[in-house]
Protein backbone atom coordinates (compact mmCIF):
# COMPACT_ATOMS: atom_id res chain seq x y z
CA UNK A 1 0.00 0.00 0.00
CA UNK A 2 1.50 3.29 -1.10
CA UNK A 3 0.27 6.62 0.22
CA UNK A 4 0.86 9.34 -2.30
CA UNK A 5 -0.32 12.86 -2.98
CA UNK A 6 -2.51 12.88 -6.06
CA UNK A 7 -4.58 15.34 -8.05
CA UNK A 8 -8.28 14.51 -8.40
CA UNK A 9 -8.24 14.47 -12.19
CA UNK A 10 -5.23 12.14 -12.21
CA UNK A 11 -6.90 9.92 -9.62
CA UNK A 12 -9.83 9.45 -12.00
CA UNK A 13 -7.37 8.27 -14.66
CA UNK A 14 -5.48 5.95 -12.33
CA UNK A 15 -8.73 4.65 -10.86
CA UNK A 16 -10.01 3.90 -14.35
CA UNK A 17 -6.84 2.03 -15.33
CA UNK A 18 -7.02 -0.03 -12.13
CA UNK A 19 -10.68 -0.78 -12.86
CA UNK A 20 -9.66 -2.28 -16.19
CA UNK A 21 -10.50 0.62 -18.49
CA UNK A 22 -8.25 0.42 -21.54
CA UNK A 23 -9.85 2.91 -23.92
CA UNK A 24 -10.32 6.65 -23.60
CA UNK A 25 -11.72 9.04 -26.17
CA UNK A 26 -12.03 12.69 -25.27
CA UNK A 27 -11.46 16.32 -26.02
CA UNK A 28 -9.74 18.76 -23.64
CA UNK A 29 -11.63 21.26 -21.52
CA UNK A 30 -10.80 22.96 -18.23
CA UNK A 31 -11.12 21.97 -15.39
CA UNK A 32 -10.56 18.30 -16.30
CA UNK A 33 -7.73 18.38 -18.86
CA UNK A 34 -5.24 16.74 -16.48
CA UNK A 35 -7.32 13.57 -16.84
CA UNK A 36 -6.83 13.05 -20.60
CA UNK A 37 -3.27 14.29 -20.14
CA UNK A 38 -2.65 11.58 -17.54
CA UNK A 39 -4.29 8.83 -19.58
CA UNK A 40 -2.41 9.81 -22.75
CA UNK A 41 0.72 8.63 -20.92
CA UNK A 42 -0.77 5.94 -18.71
CA UNK A 43 -2.99 3.94 -21.06
CA UNK A 44 -0.21 2.93 -23.50
CA UNK A 45 1.76 1.62 -20.48
CA UNK A 46 -0.97 -0.98 -19.86
CA UNK A 47 -1.60 -1.79 -23.50
CA UNK A 48 -4.57 0.55 -23.75
CA UNK A 49 -5.46 3.22 -26.23
CA UNK A 50 -5.85 6.97 -25.74
CA UNK A 51 -7.26 9.05 -28.54
CA UNK A 52 -7.98 12.75 -28.62
CA UNK A 53 -11.03 13.06 -30.82
CA UNK A 54 -11.85 16.05 -33.01
CA UNK A 55 -14.79 17.00 -30.79
CA UNK A 56 -16.96 15.85 -27.91
CA UNK A 57 -19.56 14.59 -30.40
CA UNK A 58 -16.91 12.38 -31.98
CA UNK A 59 -15.64 11.27 -28.52
CA UNK A 60 -18.97 9.96 -27.31
CA UNK A 61 -19.60 8.12 -30.57
CA UNK A 62 -16.16 6.49 -30.35
CA UNK A 63 -17.20 5.43 -26.85
CA UNK A 64 -20.36 3.95 -28.40
CA UNK A 65 -18.28 1.92 -30.84
CA UNK A 66 -15.80 0.63 -28.24
CA UNK A 67 -18.58 -0.18 -25.74
CA UNK A 68 -20.47 -2.02 -28.48
CA UNK A 69 -17.38 -4.15 -29.02
CA UNK A 70 -17.36 -5.00 -25.30
CA UNK A 71 -14.47 -2.80 -24.14
CA UNK A 72 -14.21 -0.97 -20.83
CA UNK A 73 -14.24 2.57 -22.13
CA UNK A 74 -14.44 6.08 -20.76
CA UNK A 75 -14.72 9.69 -21.82
CA UNK A 76 -14.56 12.88 -19.81
CA UNK A 77 -15.43 16.52 -20.16
CA UNK A 78 -16.97 19.46 -18.35
CA UNK A 79 -20.38 21.14 -18.72
CA UNK A 80 -20.27 22.50 -22.30
CA UNK A 81 -18.65 19.31 -23.63
CA UNK A 82 -21.09 17.08 -21.74
CA UNK A 83 -23.94 19.04 -23.35
CA UNK A 84 -22.50 18.20 -26.76
CA UNK A 85 -22.39 14.52 -25.80
CA UNK A 86 -26.04 14.24 -24.83
CA UNK A 87 -27.24 12.77 -28.10
CA UNK A 88 -24.62 10.04 -27.84
CA UNK A 89 -25.47 9.35 -24.19
CA UNK A 90 -29.12 8.85 -25.14
CA UNK A 91 -28.04 6.41 -27.89
CA UNK A 92 -25.75 4.56 -25.43
CA UNK A 93 -28.63 4.23 -22.95
CA UNK A 94 -31.01 3.16 -25.74
CA UNK A 95 -28.57 0.54 -27.02
CA UNK A 96 -27.83 -0.54 -23.41
CA UNK A 97 -24.09 0.00 -23.66
CA UNK A 98 -21.88 0.20 -20.57
CA UNK A 99 -19.43 3.08 -20.34
CA UNK A 100 -18.22 5.72 -17.89
CA UNK A 101 -18.64 9.42 -18.54
CA UNK A 102 -16.86 11.92 -16.29
CA UNK A 103 -18.22 15.43 -15.82
CA UNK A 104 -16.03 17.80 -13.79
CA UNK A 105 -18.67 20.47 -13.53
CA UNK A 106 -17.86 24.15 -14.07
CA UNK A 107 -19.86 27.34 -13.85
CA UNK A 108 -22.62 27.72 -16.45
CA UNK A 109 -24.91 28.18 -18.28
CA UNK A 110 -23.38 28.58 -21.73
CA UNK A 111 -19.64 29.07 -21.69
CA UNK A 112 -19.92 30.20 -18.06
CA UNK A 113 -16.47 29.87 -16.55
CA UNK A 114 -13.98 27.21 -15.45
CA UNK A 115 -14.58 27.48 -11.70
CA UNK A 116 -16.21 24.66 -9.67
CA UNK A 117 -19.99 24.22 -9.73
CA UNK A 118 -22.75 21.63 -9.28
CA UNK A 119 -25.16 23.18 -11.73
CA UNK A 120 -25.29 20.11 -14.00
CA UNK A 121 -27.26 18.10 -11.42
CA UNK A 122 -30.48 18.27 -13.42
CA UNK A 123 -28.69 17.37 -16.64
CA UNK A 124 -26.97 14.39 -14.99
CA UNK A 125 -29.93 12.99 -13.06
CA UNK A 126 -32.77 13.69 -15.48
CA UNK A 127 -30.95 12.56 -18.58
CA UNK A 128 -29.78 15.50 -20.64
CA UNK A 129 -30.61 13.78 -23.91
CA UNK A 130 -33.91 12.73 -25.44
CA UNK A 131 -36.10 9.80 -24.51
CA UNK A 132 -36.95 7.92 -21.32
CA UNK A 133 -33.62 6.91 -19.86
CA UNK A 134 -31.51 7.12 -16.75
CA UNK A 135 -27.80 7.35 -16.10
CA UNK A 136 -26.38 6.15 -12.80
CA UNK A 137 -24.56 9.13 -11.27
CA UNK A 138 -21.78 8.85 -8.67
CA UNK A 139 -20.59 11.90 -6.74
CA UNK A 140 -17.27 11.55 -4.89
CA UNK A 141 -16.18 14.15 -2.35
CA UNK A 142 -12.49 13.35 -1.90
CA UNK A 143 -9.60 12.20 -4.05
CA UNK A 144 -9.52 8.83 -2.26
CA UNK A 145 -13.21 8.34 -2.93
CA UNK A 146 -12.60 9.07 -6.62
CA UNK A 147 -10.18 6.13 -6.76
CA UNK A 148 -12.61 3.88 -4.91
CA UNK A 149 -15.65 4.85 -6.99
CA UNK A 150 -13.99 4.36 -10.38
CA UNK A 151 -13.99 0.60 -9.87
CA UNK A 152 -17.66 0.71 -8.90
CA UNK A 153 -18.48 2.96 -11.85
CA UNK A 154 -17.22 0.42 -14.38
CA UNK A 155 -18.68 -2.56 -12.51
CA UNK A 156 -22.11 -0.93 -12.27
CA UNK A 157 -22.00 0.06 -15.95
CA UNK A 158 -21.39 -3.59 -16.89
CA UNK A 159 -23.87 -4.94 -14.34
CA UNK A 160 -26.72 -2.87 -15.76
CA UNK A 161 -25.41 -2.38 -19.31
CA UNK A 162 -25.91 1.33 -18.82
CA UNK A 163 -23.82 4.51 -18.92
CA UNK A 164 -22.51 5.60 -15.52
CA UNK A 165 -21.54 9.19 -14.87
CA UNK A 166 -18.97 10.38 -12.35
CA UNK A 167 -19.97 13.91 -11.35
CA UNK A 168 -17.26 16.03 -9.76
CA UNK A 169 -16.35 19.68 -9.93
CA UNK A 170 -13.37 21.91 -10.55
CA UNK A 171 -12.19 21.75 -6.94
CA UNK A 172 -12.19 17.94 -6.82
CA UNK A 173 -10.38 17.77 -10.14
CA UNK A 174 -7.70 20.32 -9.28
CA UNK A 175 -6.97 19.54 -5.65
CA UNK A 176 -4.30 17.17 -4.41
CA UNK A 177 -4.95 14.92 -1.44
CA UNK A 178 -3.30 11.82 -0.03
CA UNK A 179 -4.55 8.58 -1.54
CA UNK A 180 -3.75 4.99 -0.67
CA UNK A 181 -3.10 2.80 -3.68
CA UNK A 182 -2.61 -0.96 -3.72
CA UNK A 183 0.94 -1.80 -4.76
CA UNK A 184 -0.34 -4.47 -7.05
CA UNK A 185 -2.60 -3.73 -9.99
CA UNK A 186 -4.85 -6.71 -10.50
CA UNK A 187 -5.50 -7.81 -14.06
CA UNK A 188 -9.00 -6.65 -14.97
CA UNK A 189 -11.69 -9.27 -14.58
CA UNK A 190 -14.41 -8.33 -17.00
CA UNK A 191 -17.78 -10.03 -17.10
CA UNK A 192 -18.52 -11.99 -20.23
CA UNK A 193 -20.31 -9.81 -22.77
CA UNK A 194 -22.16 -12.27 -24.94
CA UNK A 195 -24.08 -9.40 -26.53
CA UNK A 196 -20.98 -7.54 -27.81
CA UNK A 197 -20.48 -7.09 -31.55
CA UNK A 198 -17.19 -8.95 -31.86
CA UNK A 199 -17.96 -11.33 -34.69
CA UNK A 200 -20.51 -14.10 -35.07
CA UNK A 201 -18.29 -16.82 -33.54
CA UNK A 202 -20.43 -19.64 -34.91
CA UNK A 203 -23.66 -18.35 -33.34
CA UNK A 204 -26.87 -18.71 -35.34
CA UNK A 205 -27.64 -15.00 -34.98
CA UNK A 206 -25.68 -11.78 -35.32
CA UNK A 207 -25.21 -9.52 -32.29
CA UNK A 208 -26.65 -6.15 -33.18
CA UNK A 209 -25.99 -2.91 -31.29
CA UNK A 210 -28.95 -0.67 -31.94
CA UNK A 211 -31.35 1.81 -30.40
CA UNK A 212 -33.84 1.82 -33.29
CA UNK A 213 -37.22 0.19 -32.59
CA UNK A 214 -39.29 1.38 -35.52
CA UNK A 215 -42.42 -0.61 -34.62
CA UNK A 216 -44.17 1.19 -31.72
CA UNK A 217 -45.20 -2.10 -30.07
CA UNK A 218 -41.56 -3.19 -29.98
CA UNK A 219 -40.36 0.21 -28.79
CA UNK A 220 -42.88 0.08 -25.97
CA UNK A 221 -41.56 -3.33 -24.89
CA UNK A 222 -38.01 -1.93 -25.05
CA UNK A 223 -38.98 1.07 -22.87
CA UNK A 224 -40.75 -1.16 -20.36
CA UNK A 225 -37.67 -3.37 -20.13
CA UNK A 226 -35.47 -0.32 -19.61
CA UNK A 227 -37.94 0.88 -16.97
CA UNK A 228 -37.61 -2.40 -15.07
CA UNK A 229 -33.83 -2.04 -15.18
CA UNK A 230 -33.98 1.51 -13.80
CA UNK A 231 -36.38 0.33 -11.07
CA UNK A 232 -33.88 -2.37 -10.11
CA UNK A 233 -31.13 0.28 -9.94
CA UNK A 234 -33.32 2.45 -7.72
CA UNK A 235 -33.99 -0.51 -5.47
CA UNK A 236 -30.40 -1.71 -5.11
CA UNK A 237 -27.96 1.09 -5.78
CA UNK A 238 -28.88 4.06 -3.59
CA UNK A 239 -25.75 5.12 -1.72
CA UNK A 240 -25.14 7.75 0.90
CA UNK A 241 -23.00 8.66 3.89
CA UNK A 242 -24.47 9.60 7.25
CA UNK A 243 -22.44 12.08 9.26
CA UNK A 244 -23.83 12.59 12.79
CA UNK A 245 -27.44 12.21 11.68
CA UNK A 246 -28.39 10.22 14.80
CA UNK A 247 -30.76 12.30 16.88
CA UNK A 248 -30.28 15.33 14.63
CA UNK A 249 -32.90 18.06 14.74
CA UNK A 250 -31.60 19.48 11.47
CA UNK A 251 -30.00 17.50 8.67
CA UNK A 252 -27.92 19.22 6.03
CA UNK A 253 -27.95 17.50 2.63
CA UNK A 254 -25.01 18.11 0.31
CA UNK A 255 -22.81 16.18 -2.12
CA UNK A 256 -19.28 16.48 -3.47
CA UNK A 257 -17.34 19.60 -2.52
CA UNK A 258 -20.36 21.21 -0.84
CA UNK A 259 -20.56 18.18 1.49
CA UNK A 260 -16.97 18.76 2.62
CA UNK A 261 -17.92 22.28 3.66
CA UNK A 262 -21.06 20.99 5.41
CA UNK A 263 -19.05 18.50 7.48
CA UNK A 264 -17.20 21.46 8.97
CA UNK A 265 -20.58 23.11 9.68
CA UNK A 266 -21.82 19.97 11.46
CA UNK A 267 -18.63 19.95 13.54
CA UNK A 268 -19.24 23.59 14.52
CA UNK A 269 -22.74 22.72 15.74
CA UNK A 270 -21.71 19.49 17.46
CA UNK A 271 -19.00 21.35 19.39
CA UNK A 272 -21.79 23.50 20.81
CA UNK A 273 -23.79 20.38 21.58
CA UNK A 274 -26.41 21.08 18.93
CA UNK A 275 -27.69 18.02 17.11
CA UNK A 276 -27.08 18.88 13.46
CA UNK A 277 -26.07 16.20 10.97
CA UNK A 278 -25.22 15.73 7.32
CA UNK A 279 -26.58 13.33 4.76
CA UNK A 280 -24.25 13.06 1.79
CA UNK A 281 -25.72 11.42 -1.30
CA UNK A 282 -23.05 9.35 -3.08
CA UNK A 283 -25.42 8.33 -5.86
CA UNK A 284 -27.22 11.36 -7.27
CA UNK A 285 -29.28 9.00 -9.38
CA UNK A 286 -30.68 6.83 -7.99
CA UNK A 287 -31.18 9.51 -5.37
CA UNK A 288 -31.01 8.07 -1.82
CA UNK A 289 -34.65 8.85 -1.12
CA UNK A 290 -34.99 5.84 1.17
CA UNK A 291 -32.65 7.44 3.70
CA UNK A 292 -34.09 10.94 3.30
CA UNK A 293 -37.58 9.57 3.74
CA UNK A 294 -36.57 7.72 6.94
CA UNK A 295 -34.87 10.84 8.34
CA UNK A 296 -38.01 12.87 7.65
CA UNK A 297 -39.72 10.89 10.42
CA UNK A 298 -37.35 12.11 13.09
CA UNK A 299 -35.72 15.44 12.15
CA UNK A 300 -37.27 18.90 12.45
CA UNK A 301 -36.06 20.24 9.12
CA UNK A 302 -33.62 19.83 6.24
CA UNK A 303 -31.23 22.34 4.75
CA UNK A 304 -29.77 21.46 1.36
CA UNK A 305 -26.52 23.15 0.39
CA UNK A 306 -25.58 23.13 -3.28
CA UNK A 307 -23.29 24.93 -5.71
CA UNK A 308 -26.25 25.79 -7.94
CA UNK A 309 -29.57 27.64 -7.77
CA UNK A 310 -31.39 24.71 -6.15
CA UNK A 311 -31.55 21.44 -8.08
CA UNK A 312 -31.10 18.49 -5.69
CA UNK A 313 -33.50 20.27 -3.33
CA UNK A 314 -36.31 19.08 -5.61
CA UNK A 315 -35.36 15.43 -5.04
CA UNK A 316 -35.19 16.00 -1.29
CA UNK A 317 -38.64 17.57 -1.32
CA UNK A 318 -39.98 14.59 -3.29
CA UNK A 319 -38.47 12.21 -0.74
CA UNK A 320 -39.63 14.25 2.29
CA UNK A 321 -43.06 14.47 0.69
CA UNK A 322 -44.21 17.48 2.68
CA UNK A 323 -43.50 15.93 6.08
CA UNK A 324 -40.84 18.50 7.03
CA UNK A 325 -39.67 21.86 5.76
CA UNK A 326 -36.78 21.67 3.27
CA UNK A 327 -34.72 24.84 2.98
CA UNK A 328 -32.07 25.66 0.41
CA UNK A 329 -28.76 27.52 0.49
CA UNK A 330 -26.62 27.85 -2.61
CA UNK A 331 -23.58 29.54 -4.09
CA UNK A 332 -23.35 29.78 -7.85
CA UNK A 333 -21.24 30.81 -10.81
CA UNK A 334 -18.13 29.02 -9.58
CA UNK A 335 -18.29 30.30 -5.98
CA UNK A 336 -17.96 27.91 -3.05
CA UNK A 337 -20.14 27.88 0.06
CA UNK A 338 -18.22 29.05 3.13
CA UNK A 339 -18.71 27.06 6.36
CA UNK A 340 -19.32 30.18 8.45
CA UNK A 341 -22.09 31.36 6.08
CA UNK A 342 -23.80 27.97 6.00
CA UNK A 343 -23.60 27.83 9.81
CA UNK A 344 -25.25 31.25 10.04
CA UNK A 345 -27.99 30.22 7.62
CA UNK A 346 -28.65 27.01 9.54
CA UNK A 347 -28.70 28.87 12.85
CA UNK A 348 -31.21 31.35 11.46
CA UNK A 349 -33.52 28.47 10.58
CA UNK A 350 -32.98 26.61 13.87
CA UNK A 351 -33.35 29.57 16.22
CA UNK A 352 -35.55 31.85 14.23
CA UNK A 353 -38.19 29.25 13.61
CA UNK A 354 -37.73 30.04 9.95
CA UNK A 355 -38.65 26.45 9.19
CA UNK B 1 -3.47 22.39 14.58
CA UNK B 2 -4.62 24.17 11.45
CA UNK B 3 -2.66 26.21 8.92
CA UNK B 4 -3.98 27.52 5.61
CA UNK B 5 -1.00 28.65 3.59
CA UNK B 6 -1.19 30.68 0.39
CA UNK B 7 1.93 30.81 -1.78
CA UNK B 8 1.89 33.32 -4.64
CA UNK B 9 4.30 34.63 -7.24
CA UNK B 10 5.14 34.65 -10.93
CA UNK B 11 4.61 31.52 -12.97
CA UNK B 12 8.00 29.81 -13.07
CA UNK B 13 9.07 30.82 -9.57
CA UNK B 14 8.15 27.38 -8.32
CA UNK B 15 5.26 28.40 -6.07
CA UNK B 16 3.19 25.35 -7.05
CA UNK B 17 5.98 22.87 -6.36
CA UNK B 18 6.86 24.58 -3.07
CA UNK B 19 3.26 24.09 -2.04
CA UNK B 20 3.39 20.44 -3.07
CA UNK B 21 6.54 19.92 -1.01
CA UNK B 22 4.83 21.39 2.04
CA UNK B 23 1.67 19.30 1.51
CA UNK B 24 3.72 16.17 1.01
CA UNK B 25 5.60 16.78 4.25
CA UNK B 26 2.29 17.16 6.08
CA UNK B 27 1.13 13.85 4.62
CA UNK B 28 4.38 12.15 5.67
CA UNK B 29 3.61 13.25 9.23
CA UNK B 30 0.14 11.73 9.04
CA UNK B 31 -1.71 15.05 9.00
CA UNK B 32 -4.67 15.90 6.84
CA UNK B 33 -3.47 17.89 3.83
CA UNK B 34 -4.92 19.43 0.69
CA UNK B 35 -3.25 21.38 -2.09
CA UNK B 36 -5.05 23.38 -4.73
CA UNK B 37 -3.64 25.61 -7.47
CA UNK B 38 -5.11 28.72 -8.94
CA UNK B 39 -6.26 27.59 -12.33
CA UNK B 40 -7.69 29.74 -14.99
CA UNK B 41 -6.90 31.59 -18.16
CA UNK B 42 -3.34 32.23 -16.93
CA UNK B 43 -0.64 33.63 -19.18
CA UNK B 44 3.09 33.07 -19.34
CA UNK B 45 4.78 35.44 -16.91
CA UNK B 46 1.48 36.01 -15.12
CA UNK B 47 0.78 35.25 -11.49
CA UNK B 48 0.37 31.77 -10.05
CA UNK B 49 -0.63 30.68 -6.59
CA UNK B 50 -1.56 27.63 -4.62
CA UNK B 51 -3.24 26.97 -1.31
CA UNK B 52 -1.99 24.33 1.12
CA UNK B 53 -4.06 23.31 4.12
CA UNK B 54 -2.45 21.21 6.84
CA UNK B 55 -4.65 20.20 9.73
CA UNK B 56 -5.11 17.68 12.50
CA UNK B 57 -8.74 17.34 11.36
CA UNK B 58 -10.30 16.48 7.99
CA UNK B 59 -10.19 19.44 5.62
CA UNK B 60 -13.49 20.91 4.49
CA UNK B 61 -12.82 23.26 1.59
CA UNK B 62 -9.29 23.07 0.17
CA UNK B 63 -9.60 26.61 -1.17
CA UNK B 64 -7.53 29.03 0.92
CA UNK B 65 -9.53 32.24 0.99
CA UNK B 66 -8.38 33.36 4.45
CA UNK B 67 -4.75 32.30 4.81
CA UNK B 68 -3.09 32.00 8.21
CA UNK B 69 0.23 32.30 6.36
CA UNK B 70 0.90 34.13 3.11
CA UNK B 71 4.12 33.82 1.12
CA UNK B 72 4.48 36.40 -1.64
CA UNK B 73 7.29 36.05 -4.12
CA UNK B 74 6.41 39.11 -6.25
CA UNK B 75 4.83 42.51 -5.83
CA UNK B 76 1.45 41.90 -7.55
CA UNK B 77 0.87 38.99 -5.16
CA UNK B 78 1.49 41.16 -2.10
CA UNK B 79 -0.92 43.79 -3.37
CA UNK B 80 -3.54 41.20 -4.24
CA UNK B 81 -3.49 38.96 -1.18
CA UNK B 82 -2.22 40.86 1.87
CA UNK B 83 -5.71 41.90 2.96
CA UNK B 84 -6.96 38.31 2.92
CA UNK B 85 -4.62 37.16 5.70
CA UNK B 86 -6.36 36.46 9.01
CA UNK B 87 -5.71 38.83 11.91
CA UNK B 88 -2.65 37.62 13.78
CA UNK B 89 -1.45 35.73 10.70
CA UNK B 90 1.94 35.81 9.05
CA UNK B 91 3.18 37.30 5.79
CA UNK B 92 6.53 36.40 4.25
CA UNK B 93 7.64 38.98 1.70
CA UNK B 94 10.36 38.17 -0.82
CA UNK B 95 12.11 41.52 -0.42
CA UNK B 96 14.56 40.73 -3.25
CA UNK B 97 11.78 41.38 -5.74
CA UNK B 98 9.29 43.44 -3.74
CA UNK B 99 10.16 47.04 -2.92
CA UNK B 100 6.88 47.58 -1.09
CA UNK B 101 6.09 47.29 2.62
CA UNK B 102 3.02 45.38 3.69
CA UNK B 103 0.24 47.72 4.78
CA UNK B 104 -1.12 45.43 7.50
CA UNK B 105 -0.27 46.12 11.11
CA UNK B 106 -2.31 43.32 12.66
CA UNK B 107 -0.17 40.51 11.25
CA UNK B 108 3.48 39.53 11.59
CA UNK B 109 5.50 40.43 8.50
CA UNK B 110 8.89 38.96 7.63
CA UNK B 111 10.96 40.49 4.85
CA UNK B 112 13.34 37.93 3.40
CA UNK B 113 15.75 38.80 0.56
CA UNK B 114 15.25 35.26 -0.69
CA UNK B 115 16.70 35.55 -4.18
CA UNK B 116 19.91 37.20 -2.98
CA UNK B 117 20.34 34.69 -0.19
CA UNK B 118 19.69 31.83 -2.62
CA UNK B 119 22.26 33.23 -5.07
CA UNK B 120 24.78 33.29 -2.22
CA UNK B 121 24.10 29.61 -1.64
CA UNK B 122 24.72 28.92 -5.30
CA UNK B 123 21.36 29.08 -7.10
CA UNK B 124 18.49 31.56 -7.20
CA UNK B 125 16.20 28.61 -7.80
CA UNK B 126 16.09 27.71 -4.11
CA UNK B 127 14.71 31.11 -3.05
CA UNK B 128 11.35 29.53 -2.20
CA UNK B 129 12.93 27.07 0.16
CA UNK B 130 14.64 29.82 2.13
CA UNK B 131 11.21 31.20 2.91
CA UNK B 132 9.80 27.71 3.43
CA UNK B 133 12.56 27.04 5.97
CA UNK B 134 11.63 30.22 7.84
CA UNK B 135 7.95 29.28 7.76
CA UNK B 136 8.61 25.83 9.19
CA UNK B 137 10.86 27.17 11.91
CA UNK B 138 8.32 29.79 12.90
CA UNK B 139 5.12 27.74 12.80
CA UNK B 140 6.27 24.15 13.28
CA UNK B 141 3.56 23.20 10.79
CA UNK B 142 5.74 20.29 9.65
CA UNK B 143 9.14 19.04 10.83
CA UNK B 144 12.36 19.65 8.87
CA UNK B 145 12.79 15.87 8.73
CA UNK B 146 9.46 15.41 6.96
CA UNK B 147 10.45 18.03 4.37
CA UNK B 148 13.79 16.32 3.81
CA UNK B 149 12.01 13.01 3.24
CA UNK B 150 9.47 14.66 0.94
CA UNK B 151 12.15 16.24 -1.27
CA UNK B 152 13.07 12.70 -2.37
CA UNK B 153 9.47 12.06 -3.39
CA UNK B 154 8.51 15.41 -4.88
CA UNK B 155 11.67 16.06 -6.90
CA UNK B 156 12.08 13.91 -10.01
CA UNK B 157 15.14 11.60 -9.73
CA UNK B 158 17.26 13.68 -12.12
CA UNK B 159 16.94 16.60 -9.69
CA UNK B 160 17.94 14.61 -6.60
CA UNK B 161 21.43 16.03 -6.87
CA UNK B 162 19.95 19.39 -5.83
CA UNK B 163 18.65 18.01 -2.53
CA UNK B 164 21.72 19.12 -0.47
CA UNK B 165 21.35 22.66 -1.84
CA UNK B 166 17.62 22.66 -1.08
CA UNK B 167 18.32 21.48 2.46
CA UNK B 168 20.90 24.25 2.88
CA UNK B 169 18.28 26.78 1.73
CA UNK B 170 15.73 25.45 4.23
CA UNK B 171 18.28 25.63 7.04
CA UNK B 172 19.31 29.18 6.04
CA UNK B 173 15.66 30.25 6.27
CA UNK B 174 15.26 28.56 9.63
CA UNK B 175 18.34 30.36 10.95
CA UNK B 176 16.85 33.72 9.98
CA UNK B 177 13.95 33.06 12.32
CA UNK B 178 16.13 31.62 15.07
CA UNK B 179 18.29 34.73 14.93
CA UNK B 180 15.18 36.80 15.32
CA UNK B 181 15.31 38.65 12.04
CA UNK B 182 12.09 40.51 11.44
CA UNK B 183 10.84 43.45 9.43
Amino acid sequence: MAKILMKGNEAIGEGAVRAGCRYFFGYPITPQSELPHYLAKRLPEVGGLYLQAESEVASINMVFGAAGAGARVMTSSSGPGISLMQEGISYLAGAELPCVIVNMIRGGPGLGNIAPAQSDYFQATRGGGHGDYRVLVLAPSSVQEIIDLMQDAFDLADKYRNPVMLAGDGVLGQMMEPVILDDEIKPPSLPEKSWAATGRMGRDRKNLINSLYIVPENCEIHNLELGRKYAAMEESEQRWEDYHTEGAEMVLVAFGTAARVCKAVVDMFREEGRPVGLLRPITLWPFPWKRVSALADSVRCFLTVEMNMGQMVEDIRLAVNGKRPVRFYGRVGGMLPVARDVYREALKILDGGAD
Amino acid sequence: MFEAILIAGFGGQGVLSTGQLLAYAGMVEGKHVAWIPSYGPEMRGGTANCGVTISSRPISSPVVSEPTVLIVMNRPSLEKFQNSVVKGGIIFVNSSLIDLRASRNDVRVFYVPANEMAEELGSGKVANNIILGALIELTGVVSPGAVEKSLQEVLPPHHHKTIPLNLKALETGAKLVRNGQKT
